[in-house]
């Protein structure tokens, strides 16, 4: 094992940490517009209330250690996709100030339209780090020199966007799960009730993309086909998702939130490992493509990052985990709620 | 416009605007530690009452720290593209280390900071406190090393098409995109010549900011007669930092200086205004750069400037006219914010200080004095002063490293995203301008609404079902 595969794996450890903290986040955001009464919206708030900026410090630091690890990765993406990046940008804005400003005023209007910008800066996140991925698994045209070839619209294909809607089905689901947890009484009952329509819209969501990459992303299935052990992954994919109902059903919903968080992983892994070397594919000329080697720092920075990592993310994981068992169990309104 | 400026506006303004809110989760954060360790220390439930008015305000100010900070992270690689391939090896290491080792803290113990006054006891509630505060001094530090690196590149070389090259090399324009810096050692890149000045001189300008907001809104409370108790402790707490930092502002401030000169002389030159090389070279106190004749305008006090720089007479400054056309920043720009600094900083020491001394005569808190009126209403407009002294002071020190955007190594109009057209970055400015528009009139609209609230009962938002909502239910 090496520091450029240990990076590699450990900027998709951080990416998809954020997928699964900040995923939920921007589930809750989406789902709560459909919410009618106003306590009931401040629990959804709540909910995530005290998580959801140490959430999005994943993203950053992800973002961090892709700069740091691999310069020409970081550079690439950010200039070629330079225009949904900045839409992604301002929806985790508008997602960020609707938390802290919707609580300050009573005006219905005022309410109601933190929420429709809580709901559209979830949502456009949501979507846009879905067509993000899309674009990185299908590829990319890019240059000798590793620049984006392409246009806005290059980024617009049919393949991620149909990515772009299977992660908002995916982030629906795990908030849903999450609020599930979260919750008490009649509102638990009714978003219990949208646990498992959420799932099937995932589930053939992710069927139809599955589908396509089958058909037309190669290098992707080129790999699996190679190394057909990984398919046990995809098989515990199944069985992840499978048991959240099951829970749900039982009542365990901290289970069915685990086996959510699971589900995710397992997602990040399969497309890691479909991946690999590659981290920006080049289409149609795979010689131009950015891997894990090419588009990597020197030994000696990834080295130091390595250090840096060792001694931060378990002192970050010890806090971040003693941090929500300080906030586990229903949300209750209080004086300092949102 | 061309791409090149439109970029640099484009970071000029997102930063500016981003950086109104660190300072005051930095100077906050400290006076919050303050509070609530003086109430640990003494049990006296107003300073409780203290921590928690200004643990909203701290609120406020981290979110839309949050929001605008993130976006700071993605224009590197958004806008700057060939910049950041450039350092990636050096700069991208400082700002994932800002993310493991600050941002984490501050944003995962912010949740208890704000939530927690119930749920932990009060041991805990300081202890979270101090780990907000510490990281928010502690990102401070991991991006000062990165913009320091910048500003007086250490313990790296550059290589091209991965061969090390001579330090004195220039790479043809083709050359860039196989050009970097490669690191050769960790510590000499964070702890480069310029690293602990700037540091030193950026957290105290935070403190600044912070205690002035408190002695601000203090002022404001005893000019209206309300909160007498709150307002006084306050602002007692806010005059002490201030005191202690306005004088260390201009400690930090003139070894920064001496660093400048050191290691970049046309800024030096620039935010002095000085032309020719001399030895006994004036210290222009306040004026204009004529930069058609190359001469400044405005009173001057000979041999100052060698004095400060080098503790006598004989020391040499080396003027612009030394400097080739094309490696001089913007002089006028580079001497006006610096100078503006300098008069603030030295506004700020008069202003921390009178407040010191009616202090100690007593006459502070006495609303009959007109003395101390006068007193109050400075105080409650000079909490603009530190914040236009730390975006001037940036403005000098960014504007001043122009051409480059590594010293000596990479220029900044070599260092934009080759893929990234005008019309998009025009694109974002506007929306930029817009959101942050908005926000920053938000932002003051429900600050006043917080301060007019003021402490106590009020300050915790006490939920009260609003009217429509009831009526509807009917």
């Amino acid at each position: 094992m090496d520091l450029n595969l240990i990076w590699f794996l450990l900027v998709g450890i951080l990416f998809a940490g954020y997928a699964i903290l900040d995923g939920f986040d921007l589930g809750v955001g989406m789902l709560q517009l459909f919410i009618r009464d106003d306590r009931d919206t401040r629990i959804c708030y709540n909910a995530i209330g005290p998580v959801w900026d140490g959430n999005e410090v994943w993203l950053v630091t992800g973002g961090g250690a892709l700069f740091a690890a691999f310069p020409e990765v970081y550079a690439t993406v950010f200039s070629g996709f330079y225009t949904p990046f900045m839409l992604l940008l301002f929806a985790l804005i508008f997602r960020a100030v609707a938390i802290e400003f919707r609580s300050k005023e009573n005006w219905p209007f005022w309410r109601k339209g933190w929420d429709i910008g809580f709901f559209t800066g979830s949502f456009l996140a949501s979507f846009l780090i879905g067509v993000t991925m899309g674009n990185i698994a299908r590829g990319v045209p890019l240059d000798a020199d590793f620049e984006y070839a392409g246009t806005f619209f290059t980024l617009l294909n049919p393949y991620a966007l149909l990515m772009g809607l299977t992660t908002v089905a995916l982030f629906l689901m795990h908030g849903s799960i999450y609020l599930v947890m979260k919750t008490e009484g009649d509102l638990h009952d009714r978003i219990r009730s949208w646990v498992n329509p959420l799932i099937i819209f995932f589930i053939i969501s992710y069927a139809i993309v599955t589908l396509a990459t089958l058909l037309y992303v190669e290098q992707i299935t080129d790999i699996l086909r190679q190394q057909p052990g990984f398919f046990a992954l995809a098989i515990l994919l199944l069985l992840a998702i499978a048991n959240i109902p099951r829970e749900i059903s039982k009542g365990r919903d901290f289970r069915a939130f685990l086996s959510s968080c699971a589900t995710m992983l397992l997602l990040m892994a399969l497309f890691g490992i479909g991946m690999f070397p590659n981290m920006v594919y080049s289409i149609p000329d795979p010689a131009n493509s950015l891997t894990a080697y090419n588009g990597a720092s020197t030994g000696k920075t990834l080295g130091i990052m390595l250090i840096i990592a060792i001694i931060g993310i378990p002192i970050v994981l010890a806090y971040t985990v003693s941090i929500y068992w300080i906030f586990r169990g229903k949300v209750k309104l209080g004086p300092d709620s949102y | 416009m061309d791409v090149e400026i439109l970029a640099r506006i484009q970071f000029a303004f997102t930063i500016a605007f981003h950086y109104i809110f660190p300072p005051l989760s930095i100077g906050l954060g400290l006076a919050l530690v303050i509070m609530e360790g003086l109430y640990l220390k003494t049990r006296d439930k107003a300073f409780h009452e203290m921590a928690r008015f200004w643990t909203k305000v701290f609120g406020l100010t981290f979110a839309i720290g949050v929001a605008s900070g993130i976006v700071m992270e993605f224009e590197f690689g958004t806008n700057w593209a060939t910049y950041s391939r450039f350092v990636g090896d050096i700069f991208g290491s400082a700002l994932a280390a800002e993310g493991i080792f600050a941002f984490f803290l501050e944003s995962g113990f912010l949740a208890i900071l704000l939530f927690g006054w119930d749920k932990v006891g009060k041991r805990l509630h300081f202890f979270s406190t101090c780990m907000v505060a510490f990281g928010a001094h502690f990102s401070a530090v991991w991006i000062i090393v990165a913009n320091s690196w910048q500003q007086t590149p250490a313990g790296s070389h550059l290589e091209v098409a991965g061969k090390v090259v001579p330090p004195d090399y220039v790479p043809t324009p083709g050359e860039w995109e196989q050009s970097r810096m490669v690191i050769d050692n960790f510590w000499e890149v964070v702890f480069n010549p310029s690293t602990l000045d700037r540091l030193s001189h950026t957290v105290i300008g935070a403190w600044q900011a912070g205690a002035f907001l408190l002695i601000s809104v203090s002022a404001f409370y005893l000019l209206r007669g309300r909160h007498a108790g709150f307002a006084r402790r306050s602002m007692k707490i806010g005059l002490a930092i201030a005191m202690l930092s306005s004088v260390l502002s201009l400690l930090s401030g003139h070894s920064s200086a001496q660093v400048v000169a050191e290691h970049q002389p046309s800024k030096l030159a620039a935010m002095e205004g000085l032309h020719e090389t001399t030895t006994n070279a004036p210290l222009t106190l306040f004026g204009w750069v004529d930069e058609d004749t190359g001469r400044t305008i405005g009173p001057k006090i000979p041999g100052a400037l060698s004095i400060l720089v080098g503790g006598n007479r004989e020391t040499e400054i080396t003027g612009l006219n030394d400097i080739p056309a094309d490696l001089r920043p913007p002089v006028q720009a580079t001497f006006q914010f610096f100078h503006l600094m300098v008069a603030i900083g030295g506004l700020l020491i008069l202003i921390s200080f009178s407040g010191g001394f009616l202090w100690w005569r007593g006459t502070l808190w006495d609303a009959h004095s007109s003395l101390a009126r006068t007193y109050w209403w400075v105080a409650v407009f000079a909490v603009f002063l530190p914040q236009l002294a730390n975006q001037f002071g940036w403005f000098a020190a960014e504007i001043g490293r122009q051409p480059w955007i590594v010293w000596g190594f990479l220029k900044t109009s070599d260092g934009l995203s080759k893929v990234v057209s005008a019309n998009q970055v025009l694109g974002s400015l506007i929306g930029f301008m817009l959101i942050y528009g908005l926000l920053f009139f938000l932002f003051i609209y429900l600050l006043n609404k917080k301060i007019q609230n003021g402490p106590g009962e009020a300050s915790v938002g006490t939920y009260t079902e609003p009217e429509w909502l009831k009526n509807r239910d009917s």
